[in-house]
């Protein structure tokens, strides 16, 4: 069963038509590369995912569950996509850390702000914070970071910041992991820690989305590839499909100029 | 008691009119001044035209002449409203014309420091599934304040010189004060005035430099 359905997404930017019609579903699971050049619409269509941007047109899908449908206000209100946003998470490609709150603190806050909303809260405070902090604590261990818990964020590697995103965007059990070029902004060096934890949360089975310019990382890691151009999806399949035996004369033009490069 | 030490004290006394302006205006524009910024920043066109159109007279336009309007201009167009007689109503006039001016270069401080946060300041906040308020007191403001430290207080201190402007209106404030010695053929106690100006910046700079460093912990 589908996780995750997009039926006919479009969008536009006054004049110009950033995504035409993207449909595509996604198993629980699965590693899903989005590729392509730029400025054809992969980062858009991930912020269409996490209602950065409100898809004009098409319908998005979660566990059965029609989250957003451009033909329905009522599923577009400010308050109720809050909430629905939360079926995905998101890490950028310039990590967007709070800056005033230690690594720790970067990881709890949001599912912190959350909890004051559940009814028990008041009764159970105690309890509800020490096991956010557990669970943080846990997520940090688990991307490497365990002794940098007091540390804020300019003090910590590029690598390093964009762990702890990963960790801060783990921390709310999203269904969906979405990935903004998680690497671009890093020196070369450091890109290799990040995709390694991301590697390891596919060997998890966390369901994944990642947008990516690194071709080999995508052909390891990924279940399925996708390869935009021009805010159309131009193909898709398994790495081996799309890296090894491309159908489309836009792919093979696109792939040929990456492993010139 | 000779008369150097009567002079004295009569100018501490009235520098007591500087200091209650400086902290009526200051503790009423400051959240003013936020409000303001909300207004310039509408996404409600009108709302924001008329702020800024607003902020841009106020600022447009000499503080002393804004004092003689706030204190004789609802005489002058015949409103029911007037101030009350006497010392009080001159002060509170003052005050007021205080509040509104430095209410209006906050708020351009405010709108300046808000917009130079990063917009992924306010979409991480977004994904991680905060409300707007949330994301404001929660991520946006601590950043925002560590920001507009430097020209606040820039603000703040030409706050303290502005205040003896309050004389325009017959406010006896300390130059005022020390006017009525210059009059007699005495200059020193003007001169006197300015140390009590300098002594109270000085405070106020080592304020704002404790407070510089007290968030000096993070970097934006």
């Amino acid at each position: 069963m589908a996780i995750l359905e997009v039926k006919g997404i479009e969008k536009s930017f006054e004049d110009t038509h950033v995504l035409k019609n993207i449909n595509f579903s996604l198993e629980k699971g699965e590693v899903m590369a989005i590729i392509g050049s730029s400025g054809s619409g992969k980062t858009t269509l991930l912020r269409c995912l996490n209602f950065l941007e409100r898809p004009d047109k098409g319908s998005i899908i979660v566990n059965n569950e029609v989250i957003f449908d451009a033909t329905n206000p009522s599923t577009q209100k400010e308050s109720e996509l809050r909430k629905k946003r939360l079926h995905f998470g998101l890490v950028f490609q310039n990590f967007n850390l709070f800056p005033q709150y230690t690594v720790l603190k970067n990881v709890t806050l949001a599912a912190e702000l959350l909890a004051k909303e559940r009814p028990d809260y008041k009764q159970n405070k105690k309890a509800i914070t020490e096991e956010i902090q557990e669970r943080a604590k846990m997520l940090l261990a688990q991307v490497g970071l365990s002794d940098k818990l007091d540390f804020y964020p300019h003090m910590i590697s590029g690598g390093q910041q964009q762990r702890v995103a990963i960790a801060r965007a783990l921390a709310l059990e999203p269904d969906i992991l979405c990935f903004d070029e998680p690497t671009s902004a890093l020196d070369p060096e450091l890109t290799g820690e990040v995709l390694k934890v991301i590697k390891n949360l596919a060997e998890r089975d966390t369901t994944m989305i990642i947008v990516t310019h690194e071709m080999d990382f995508a052909r390891d890691v990924a279940d399925r590839v996708i390869f935009m151009d021009d805010g159309v999806i131009v193909e898709q399949g398994s790495p081996q499909e799309v890296f090894g035996n491309p159908k489309e004369e836009r792919t093979k033009q696109f792939l040929a100029r990456y492993n010139k490069t | 008691m000779n008369e150097i030490s009567v002079i004295i004290s009569r100018l501490s006394e009235s520098f007591l009119l500087n200091c209650k302006l400086f902290a009526l205006t200051l503790i009423f524009s400051l959240p003013l001044g936020l409000l303001i910024a909300f207004g310039s920043m509408s996404r409600f066109r009108p709302l924001r035209w008329l702020v800024r159109t607003f902020v841009w007279i106020i600022r447009g336009t000499p503080l002393m002449l804004q004092l003689i309007i706030m204190f004789f201009g609802p005489g002058l167009l015949g409103l029911s409203f007037s101030w009350p007689g006497g010392a009080s109503g001159r002060f509170i006039a003052a005050t007021v014309a205080f509040i509104i001016n430095y209410a209006c270069y906050f708020s351009e401080i405010y709108r300046g420091g808000i917009e130079s946060i990063p917009k992924g300041q306010y979409e991480a906040g977004q994904v991680l599934g905060m409300t707007k308020p949330q994301i404001f007191f929660h991520v946006t403001l601590l950043q925002v304040i560590k920001r507009i430290i430097p020209p606040v207080g820039n603000e703040v201190m030409t706050l303290v010189k502005d205040t003896s402007l309050a004389r325009i209106i017959a406010n006896k404030e300390i130059i005022m004060m020390a006017g009525e010695y210059t009059n007699k053929g005495l200059i020193w106690p003007l001169f006197a005035t300015g140390i009590y100006f300098l002594v109270f910046i000085g405070v106020l700079t080592i304020l704002f430099n404790w407070l510089e460093k007290k968030l000096s912990y993070f970097r934006t």
